[in-house]
């Protein structure tokens, strides 16, 4: 069995979302683990999730990125290669280590957002990707105020030239335009990994599209793509 | 004790969508001279007793915590 850690910050609110999606849906073993828990190393996946870690004080992620946890989760991530995922507040956090390039920025808009978008996958050969399609447009809602990826010109050309830009909002049919941008993300990024390709980050929520009651089940190719890869290697 | 006076603001060429806004309300209200707004954040750090702060440490804090390279700046103030 696959086992997953999602990580709980104070502030953390789609911790038991993606518990639930980890274990009760996919069925494998899925744990918490509190923000000042240093041992990890048991775990093949990480998730940092959703939520306002902190209250979003100062910028979203900046003061959870230092909490004990997230030292064992850069050892976990860059010594030992194993697969963590960031989801919204997450993927901020994430932003915040430097585990990513980039940073978040308020929404063009002003206003938090909670809708269902539909998304491109534009690398399948991921870890966190491989059920999906080239190309596959999957929909999943998302929920925040600061989502508005930004990165400098050299850094997104080199996340383009590295496939590392792994979901772009899109229409229904897959055309990324401005129309589909919920938030007026640089090139659309809904999604990026780190060059390894074992860090991810997005910030619609996968763990909250995981059963046809909840509108969507296209969270599930997400959750599925990653336990397939890891069961490769157990 | 000594006072840090810190402003941090976007780096030129990054949206603030929050300056825009304001800078629509002061055109709606009349004041026609406004060209353009941007909002920052100014934070203030009071030291320990005697305790002071050099320029070396301050700029530690804010690249590692109180602004973001990647979109932000920073100037400060030592009294």
């Amino acid at each position: 069995m696959v086992k997953f850690g999602v990580v709980v910050f104070p502030g953390s609110n789609c911790d038991k979302d993606c518990l639930w999606a980890a274990g009760d849906v996919m069925g494998q073993k899925a744990d918490f683990i509190w923000h000042e828990s240093k041992d990890i190393n048991k775990y093949d996946v990480i998730i940092l999730p959703g939520g306002f870690s902190y209250g979003d004080y100062l910028r979203s992620g900046a003061i959870a990125r230092f909490s004990k946890v997230m030292e064992s989760v850069q050892k976990f991530a860059v010594k030992k290669n194993k697969l963590v995922i960031g989801i919204c507040n997450g993927f901020q956090i994430l932003l915040e280590a430097g585990l990513l390039p980039g940073a978040m920025l308020h929404n063009k808009n002003l206003k938090f957002i909670c809708k269902y978008i539909n998304m491109r996958v534009e690398n399948n050969s991921t870890p966190f990707t491989g059920a999906c399609g080239k190309n596959q447009v999957i929909k999943i809602p998302i929920a925040h105020g600061e989502g508005n990826y930004f990165c400098d010109e050299k850094t997104l050309n080199s996340l383009i030239e590295n496939d590392q830009v792994v979901f772009r909002y899109c229409d229904e049919k897959g055309s990324v335009t401005d129309d589909a941008n919920p938030n007026g993300a640089l090139y659309n990024i809904a999604g990026i990994m780190n060059k390894k390709g074992n860090v991810m980050g997005l910030m619609p929520h996968p763990e909250r599209a995981m059963k046809k009651e909840l509108g969507s089940t296209d969270g599930n190719f997400i959750f599925d793509s990653i336990v397939s890869h890891v069961k490769k290697y157990l | 004790m000594a006072k840090v006076r810190i402003h941090v603001t976007f780096k030129d060429g990054v949206l603030d969508p929050q300056g825009k806004t304001v800078a629509a309300a002061l055109d709606k209200m009349g004041y026609k001279n406004v060209d353009s707004v941007r909002i920052g954040k100014y934070i203030e750090i009071e030291t320990k007793g005697a305790g002071k702060m050099g320029e070396k440490e301050v700029d530690e804090i804010c690249d590692k915590l109180l602004a973001n390279p990647n979109t932000e700046k920073y100037s400060f103030t030592i009294e």
